[in-house]
This record gives structure tokens, sequence and C-alpha cells, in this order.
């Protein structure tokens, strides 16, 4: 991405503009206006919001780092070795389409009703995209690239670190971007049951159990920036990893 | 420097390429591979390379039995072999970091070689030979972001560095406009005796063969049994080009392909 601070702030007042013209034209307590969500997320904000924000983002960033721990090698080793190619292609093939959400009971049963669970739920949607990823980009480095990199003297160790590592952070900050909105949405799937932390836990309870429903929006424009935020994240290590890709 | 001894090679459940095929490649020397494509040009210097493993027979360079890539081997494609990622100064420094990387084992890089060598002069033989090659205004740049040429100049200045006395080329200069690849094919030949080179270059076009190849090697369809020679010795001096000798050697070459 590559606009200006400037662009964006005004996309911002279009979206509040916007907000803020229909729950005017509904006039109903389920659609209050953006400055009384405001308050709200300002009163939210001194007192229980940020834990349930913090709480949220640790599990994702959690997820995260054991995804791209765990998945980019394995992405890797299917796009070096044919024959693992071979074997698990088909498997992965069949297997990724299927919407990881449909397992979240599956994986509460498994995992038990705490952290764990969202975790491995997570864990598995981000881990799924970087595989796939991670092994195309492996899979598609050109043999002619290889051969004289192994003519300049480099073993499998060197072209680990050399060639398939540098390779595959392109492939995995793009399957983050790709996969950080789907990975949010199933958090908050996540944070409906069993746990009293969590932005979907608070949206849920100010929705539904207290009818507080400007605290509701608050904590919906958090989940909002959370996404936000990781997206962010992602562009800007990718600018600070993969500099080539930027360099006009 | 090179002996192939009843090499015989052949690709997984194929029909072999060279069958007890002999061929000497002396120091210093500068051979062309000439042959259409799908004779087993490039199949012969990826042997050479020792990318490649001999279905039978041997080949060995300066005593040894090749059986994986020789530190003192430089190795140069079409398609540059650069790393997308890495900058000029980057890629053209590749080398020297694996050699680092392994230390002086004998296998990945020559053994008993100080590669102790500071960081700072490693540096300067880098930025030197970049210098040497027109490079040094693009150091700081990617390869996405250069010319054709400029790319096969810093895959040159990466396998110099590294101080070769065989230079294998595969195709170097075909995906290059015509006076590139004749200002590289000049630089190819002066970096040749500058720096005595054995220098193996594979094609498929007959001028680049005469001009590149004091003896030129026609390949014709496989399975290769005998090596099939053609000497040229003119090739290398000034001006080669708009020779009689020259175009004879051309015509010559153009006769032998139709044979093969």
């Amino acid at each position: 991405m590559n606009f200006r601070a400037r662009d964006l702030a005004l996309a911002v007042l279009m979206l509040l503009a916007a907000w803020a013209a229909l729950a005017l034209a509904v006039q109903r307590p389920i659609l209050p206006p953006p400055w009384t969500v405001a308050v709200a997320l300002w009163q939210g904000l001194g007192q229980d919001l940020p834990g349930h924000f913090l709480a949220s983002l640790w599990r994702v960033v959690l997820s995260t780092l054991l995804a791209v721990a765990l998945a980019a090698p394995a992405g890797l080793a299917l796009g070096q070795s044919q024959r693992l190619g071979r074997l698990f292609g088909p498997l992965l093939y069949l297997l990724y389409p299927i919407p990881k959400v449909v397992l979240v009971p599956v994986v509460f049963l498994f995992f038990g009703l705490g952290d764990l669970a969202r975790v491995v739920l997570i864990f598995l949607i981000l881990s799924f995209q970087i595989i796939v990823l991670v092994r195309d980009q492996a899979a598609a480095l050109r043999p002619e690239l290889i051969q004289s990199v192994r003519s300049l003297g480099a073993g499998r160790r060197a072209l680990f670190w050399f060639v398939y590592l540098p390779a595959s952070l392109p492939a995995i900050l793009t399957a983050l971007r790709q996969s950080v909105g789907t990975a949010v949405a199933v958090l908050y799937v996540t944070e409906l049951f069993a746990t009293r932390q969590g932005l979907g836990y608070y949206i849920f309870i100010n929705g539904s159990t207290l009818f507080n429903y400007p605290a509701m929006y608050a904590g919906v424009v958090a989940m909002a920036v959370l996404g936000l935020g990781l997206y962010f994240a992602v562009d800007q290590l990718e600018r600070r990893l993969c500099p080539w890709l930027h360099a006009g | 420097m090179v002996q192939i001894e009843a090499l015989t090679f052949q690709y997984a459940s194929a029909a072999p390429v060279f069958r007890d095929f002999h061929w000497t490649i002396g120091r210093g020397e500068a051979w062309a591979i000439l042959g259409p494509s799908g004779c087993g040009k490039t199949t012969l210097l990826y042997l050479l390379a020792g990318l490649r493993a001999p279905t039978a027979g041997r080949l060995v360079i300066d005593g040894d039995e090749i059986r994986r890539p020789r530190p003192r081997t430089g190795l140069i494609l079409q398609d540059y072999g650069l790393l997308p990622w890495a900058t000029v100064r980057e890629n053209a420094a590749l080398g020297l970091r694996l050699r680092d990387f392994y230390g002086p084992d004998g296998r990945h890089a020559p053994a008993g070689r100080a590669n102790t060598e500071s960081q700072r002069a490693v540096q300067a033989a880098v930025d030197e030979w970049l210098r040497r090659l027109g490079l040094a205004e693009v150091a700081a740049r990617y390869p996405g972001q250069i010319s054709g040429g400029q790319r096969q100049r810093t895959a040159i200045a990466r396998t110099l560095v590294l101080g070769p006395d065989l230079l294998l080329m595969d195709e170097p200069f075909a995906s290059l406009d015509a006076p590139t690849r004749e200002a590289l094919q000049t630089l190819l030949l002066d970096l040749w005796t500058e720096q005595h080179l054995t220098l193996v270059t594979v094609t498929h076009a007959i001028e680049e063969a005469a001009l590149l190849g004091r003896q030129i090697l026609v390949l014709g369809r496989p399975p290769i049994t005998a090596p099939v020679v053609v000497p040229n010795p003119g090739a290398g001096q000034p001006d080669y080009r708009s020779t009689a000798e020259y175009r004879q050697v051309c015509a010559d070459l153009h006769a032998q392909l139709r044979a093969a």
C-alpha cells in the first residue's frame, strides 16, 4: 500500500460522516452516532477495554508466531522436495479450501475451553495459508538460480540460509496479510464462549446481555483497530524486510 | 586440465546422452561447445561443473575426480542466477560469503586458503571487480532494477571475485541485444588472457562459437560417442569478426552442424 496519511485521514472522515448520516436517519438505540460511541470508547479505555484488547492481541500474536515458526519450514520442505510435495500436495489441496471456522467445536472439544483452543484455531487458519504460499514460492525458484548458487560452493545448509529463507519471506508476509482478516473474524467467534477476556466477549456481553449499544460499538471499533493494526504491522514488516520489492 | 574418460551419462530411464565419450581440455584453452538444442551441451557443462554425476566413466579436473562443484570452477548461466533480494554488491559478494560460511573445508571452499581475510579486504575485492566491470554506479541496486547486460556483468563479477581457473558458461549472452553481447564477448576474451582462465562456452550460435572458441566441439544428435572438433586458432585476436578466416570457420561450422 502506498498512499499518504492525508488520504487515509480523508477516508476515515468519509467513513465517520456516512456513519453519522446513517445514525441520524435511523434514530434508534441500536445505531448510535459516532460521538456517542466515542464517549463510550473513552470511558471503556479508562476501565476494562484495554485489558480485553490486549487479551485478543496476545491470542493473535501468539498464533501468528507459532504459525510462522512451524508452517514456514513445512512449506519450504514441501516446495523443495518433490517427493514430499507429491505426498502431501493432494492432502493440502483437500484441506485448504475448508473454512477452518467449522472446526471451532471440534478444536474446543480436543483442546479444552482455555486459550489453547483459540490459539490453535487461529494457528490453523494462518498455517494453511503460509504453507501453501511458501511451498509455491520455494517450488517456483528457478533451477538455474539454485544451480548457480551451488556452483559458488553452497551446500544444503547454505542454500537454506542464502536462498530458500529469503525467498520465502515475502510469501510468509503475503500469507499473513491475506489471512489477518479471517484470523480476527475467527478470533471473535472463539471469544464468544467460555471466556471473560477479549474483544469478542466485550462486544457480545454489551450487545446482547447489557444492551449497552455504545459500549458494544466501542468494542467493534477496538476490534477494527486490532485488525487494521495487524495489517499495517505486516505492511511495515514487509517494507523493512523485503526492500527489493519496493525498489522502483 | 580437464580429462573426460569413458564418460557415459543418461537421465533416469532415458537413452544415454553421452556414451563412452573421451575429451581433454588443456590449461588456458578457450573452447566453445556448439550444437542444436537438446544435443546435451548443457548436460556436458553441468557435468564439468559437478552439478551432475556421470552414469559411468570419470571426469577429472586438475587431478581430482569431480563429484560436486569444485571451488575454483566458475559457472555463468543465461539467466544470470542472481538473488533478486540482494543488491548488485551483495550478489557479487555471495561467493565470498559462502566461503566464509563454510570456512576453508576443501569441499565448498578451497582448503587451506586463508578465509579469514578481513571483511574490509573482501569488500575491497568486490568493489574492485564492480568498478572493473562498470557496475560501481549500480552497486546498491537490485537485479530487477538494472539491464540484462548489467545483470550478466554482475554474475561475471561474482564468479571472478573468487579467482577461478576454469570458467564455464551456458549461453551467457543469448538474451542480450547485439551491441551488449559484442561488448561482453570482447570483455570476456580480455579477461581470459588477463586472468589465465580456461574457458568453456556453450552456445547454439555459430558466430559466438567462432568468436569465443579457439577450439570448437560440435555436438550432433545423442548419443555422442566421439568429439568432433573444429580448430579456430584465430579466435581472440582483435577485429576477428571482420576477417576472412572467421567467415570460413563459420561456414565450416555450418556444414558440420548440418552433417551432424
